[in-house]
């Protein structure tokens, strides 16, 4: 979704390496729009990625995740 | 200005004078009447006095205060000592400074509530897990029990250590004359270390954990070190001893008996002496080693020998291994305090008079 | 551009010398959560300069490198204790203790309680994930009936081990706290209002209002040995079951939850809390002379030490005459010293003390033969009387038959201290009397004007006493003149 003029356009911004896969984000998208990977990130985890659309922005994937750097949500 | 004062008052005095602003602790005889002048006179200096729910809680009260980087104190006897010991070893893993006075009384267990020195060993050696020390002074007078107490405080700040103050149930009962200090002390700025809750003091951490083994030895090792530094402050007095046969060692209250005994002797024609350790950690080793070289040695304690072990180990670490192995001692145990007749005696029977 | 991110953590944790961005928590855990909504709160507010967290021992241990603020890392358990200090030393801080459920619900417990019970300024956050989680999933507490955990292989069996551990409720008996609330991390909706509760409660701690108790059911996925998005249903739906969240009190904001035993209505005028008198400095406290001042003692060693022994019923002023006659000592400049017999017989029975009065510095204070030994009762006197020094002085009241001689050289006063006091219509004054019969015998080496002074500082509690006392000892001390 972007924001008319801006051009930004709301996504998570996912730090692999800081990703423990708990699925706890998975779950709690409301538009479904990240999964787990299939490859590995150092810690031989497979980690959430963005499906590369749906993303509104909500925050709730920060929020539920464990980890303070895994997931940073940028908006519009 | 002198007053006529009880020495578990003239501990609390101290204490303000030394500008301890909090007291944390839980009643118990012998110890009591430093709780209530401490409830009583640190309000009335707006400084603080809780009633902890238990030692173990006065003590880490006392971790809580001392990391914010004030002075604070407590005070107990034998069974709330035992209980502070785990709180006491954090205070020193995490290098904090606070005062503890024990005012010893019988035990083990419940035991009673009169005078013995047998918590020696917790008080000298560091009575909780790991390798710590405190700094431990033994006072023997009401004017002491101020005086050390004011010591206390400034060799916990010194040396980031808690400090112990070594009495015993009989002086903690005492009241004798006491000369009030001059002026009070300034308080010590820990704002390098401390978390005060203020922006200079924000990165400051209070811890004792070193989840990695290595770097937990780096810091035992400095802790050692440390406890070897303070061995400049060792202090001792002596007594009679420069020309004396028999040195008669004692600490806290034994040493007054030991001063009478040693005078009764001198009266009846008999060269004895005294030292007295004032700090029994660090031990003024040298200064033993000085005064009991070649010397008869008795020791007068309230425990089981514990305190004349430490006198042996410190001698044969002096290269005094004769003396050392030649140490005599006169006690009494349960309450029961060495009276001047039997350490009369007994020095008598060791000097072959 | 917005973004949502970590705010009030460190960019980097240097856990065990590495500098990781990763925390220490399992996947999934309710405490990894719990610590990002922590640093946000602290951060969003502007408290981080002012905090002061105190951090438990548990799986909570490691929150100083994660949080931006100033930590004091508590022993197991006492995390509660030493906030306590840390809220008393520094008032102005925003002291946050974070524990959790062995640490706070076991062995901490009632550390924990009765912070909250003396109001303490301070917010404690106790993480209850139904177990111990650093230690191998033990029972806690807060273990729910049935679940297994290492040291419940079978099942925790109320008929046991007990029922859960309800820290709210139990802490919601209490007057003092402020706010107590129930929260839980388990999904999006619940995680905002832990979010707001977290705020809630250092808003509180911000303004000093008092004791605040966060709770929050936090999923173990390791310990319950189910996956992240299991442990979290587990969290909302068995956990909750036992716990129910809410606000149980926040009387600063909506009045919720008085606490549940009232306050009496009108409290009795004794038990008032009096203003305490307030003082500048040491010198003001201590400078103020409650009795009489005088100078150190002076060493004389022409004066000769002279030790007493006072004896009695308890209740007879036999240790206030032994303070008495060292106070008089101190007046005169002498080294003097008093101990009492003390212990559970000093609530009734026989009652004694020492006094020593010397020219030089005082040895051994103990007193094994007095040189004066002042007895009140036949007891005291039957046990002390074989003491007494070659020379020495036994004065002892006439009512005590002397079944038993003093030794040789020794003399016997007998004084009818009792009855004069009470002839005189003061039955407490007979150790006033007593204070007569030393000056009257010249028992104690002290000038009679010493003597007085003390007698009369020693009523200084009782000022109205003072002239009475002192006309006594006059009288007293004339009679027993007379030949």
């Amino acid at each position: 979704m972007s924001e008319e003029g801006t051009g930004v356009v709301a996504h998570p911004e996912i730090e692999e390496d800081s990703c423990k896969g708990c699925g706890r984000c998975v779950a709690a998208c409301p538009r479904k729009c990240l999964e787990l990977k299939v490859t590995l990130n150092k810690m031989g985890i497979k980690p959430v990625g963005y499906t590369g659309t749906g993303c509104i922005g909500c925050g709730m994937c920060f929020y539920n995740c464990p980890e303070p750097y895994a997931i940073k949500v940028v908006k519009p | 200005m002198t007053k006529f004062v009880k020495s578990n008052e003239a501990v609390v005095m101290g204490a303000l004078y030394a500008g301890c602003d909090l007291y944390f602790g839980y009643p118990i005889t012998p110890a009591s009447e430093i709780a209530h002048g401490a409830a009583k006179w640190f309000p009335m200096l707006g400084r603080t006095f809780v009633q902890a729910e238990c030692e173990t809680a006065s003590v880490n009260m006392m971790f809580g205060a001392a990391g914010a980087g004030k002075l604070c104190m407590t005070a107990t006897s034998g069974p709330g000592f035992s209980l502070m010991q785990e709180g006491i070893s954090y205070l020193a893993g995490a290098e904090l400074p606070a005062v503890i006075v024990d005012v010893n009384r019988a035990g083990p267990g419940l035991g009673n509530v009169y005078p013995e020195q047998s918590d020696y060993t917790p008080a000298v050696k560091g009575g909780g897990h790991g390798n710590y020390q405190t700094f431990t002074l033994a006072p023997a007078s009401a004017q002491e029990m101020c005086d050390f107490t004011i010591k206390a405080f400034q060799m916990a700040a010194k040396w980031r250590t808690p400090a112990v103050v070594f009495a015993d149930g009989l002086q903690g009962q005492m009241m004798e004359t006491v000369t009030l200090p001059d002026a009070e002390l300034s308080r010590p700025d820990f704002s390098d270390w401390a978390a005060q809750g203020e922006p200079k003091t924000r990165q400051n951490l209070i811890k004792s954990i070193f989840l990695d083994a290595a770097a937990q030895e780096v810091f035992n090792d400095h802790l050692q070190r440390k406890y070897e530094d303070m061995a400049a402050d060792a202090m001792a007095e002596t007594y009679l001893a420069a020309d004396a046969d028999l040195v008669i060692v004692a600490f806290g209250i034994a040493s007054r008996i030991a001063r009478t005994t040693a005078e009764t002797l001198r009266r009846k024609g008999m060269k004895a002496g005294v030292f007295r350790p004032i700090t029994l950690n660090p031990f003024p080793r040298e200064r033993l080693a000085a005064a009991a070289k070649g010397r008869k040695i008795m020791t007068i304690e309230l425990d089981a020998g514990q305190f004349a072990d430490d006198v042996r180990l410190n001698l044969a670490k002096s290269g005094l291994g004769a003396e050392a192995a030649n140490v005599m001692m006169i006690h009494r145990m349960g309450g029961q305090v060495v009276t001047v007749d039997d350490a009369v005696k007994a020095a008598k029977m060791i000097l072959g008079k | 551009m917005k973004t949502i991110e970590q705010k009030g953590m460190y960019q980097k944790f240097p856990r065990s010398g590495k500098d990781t961005r990763v925390t220490h928590y399992c996947a999934g855990c309710g405490h990894g959560i719990v610590n990002k909504l922590v640093a946000e709160c602290c951060a969003e507010m502007g408290l981080q300069d002012r905090t002061i967290f105190v951090d438990p021992v548990g799986c909570g241990v490691f929150t100083y490198y994660y949080w931006d603020a100033a930590h004091i890392s508590a022993a197991h358990g006492r995390a509660s204790a030493a906030a306590t200090g840390v809220c008393r030393a520094r008032p102005d801080a925003v002291t946050i203790a974070y524990q959790g459920d062995g640490d706070l619900g076991a062995i901490g417990f009632n550390n924990a309680f009765q912070a909250a019970s003396r109001g303490e300024k301070f917010g404690c956050i106790f993480i209850n994930n139904s177990l111990y989680g650093m230690t191998g999933g033990q029972m806690a507490p807060t273990t729910l009936e049935g679940e297994k955990t290492t040291t419940t292989p079978f099942g925790r069996d109320p008929a046991l081990t007990g029922h859960p551990l309800h820290v709210c409720e139990v802490f919601s008996q209490l007057q003092a706290p402020v706010y107590i609330a129930r929260v839980s991390v388990a999904d999006t909706k619940r995680i905002l209002q832990c979010k707001a509760a977290i705020k809630r409660l250092f808003e509180i701690q911000r303004d000093r209002k008092g004791y605040a108790l966060l709770e929050i059911l936090a999923p173990c996925p390791t310990n319950f040995g189910m996956n992240p998005l299991k442990a979290a249903e587990f969290c909302k739906n068995e956990m909750e079951a036992e716990f129910p969240l809410g606000v149980f009190r926040d009387t600063e904001k909506t009045g919720v939850g008085e606490a549940a035993i009232p306050k009496p209505q009108a409290p009795s005028a004794i038990l008032a809390v009096k203003p305490v008198p307030q003082f500048a400095t040491c010198a003001e406290l201590f400078g103020v002379p409650d009795g009489v001042d005088a100078p150190p003692a002076e060493n004389d060693p022409s004066v000769p030490e002279r030790r007493f022994k006072f004896a009695g019923y308890g209740g007879q002023g036999i240790l206030s005459l032994g303070i008495c006659v060292a106070e008089a000592a101190r007046l005169q400049r002498r080294h003097t010293l008093w101990f009492p017999s003390y212990g559970p017989e000093q609530r009734g029975g026989s009652a004694s003390c020492s006094v020593v009065v010397s020219g030089t510095p005082i040895g051994s204070p103990t007193v094994e033969h007095p040189d004066v030994l002042v007895c009140m009762n036949q007891p005291s006197y039957e046990r002390f009387v074989g003491d007494v020094k070659k020379g020495g002085i036994v004065i002892v009241d006439a009512s005590v038959p002397i079944m038993k001689q003093p030794p040789e050289g020794v003399k016997l006063h007998q004084v009818p201290a009792i009855k004069m006091a009470e002839d005189f219509g003061v039955p407490k004054a007979a150790n006033t009397m007593m204070l007569a019969a030393l000056r009257a015998f010249k028992a104690t080496g002290l000038d009679d004007e010493h003597l007085e002074t003390a007698l009369c500082a020693s009523f200084k509690k009782k000022p109205q006493l003072i002239e009475k006392n002192r006309d006594l000892l006059h009288r007293a001390e004339a009679a027993l003149k007379q030949p």
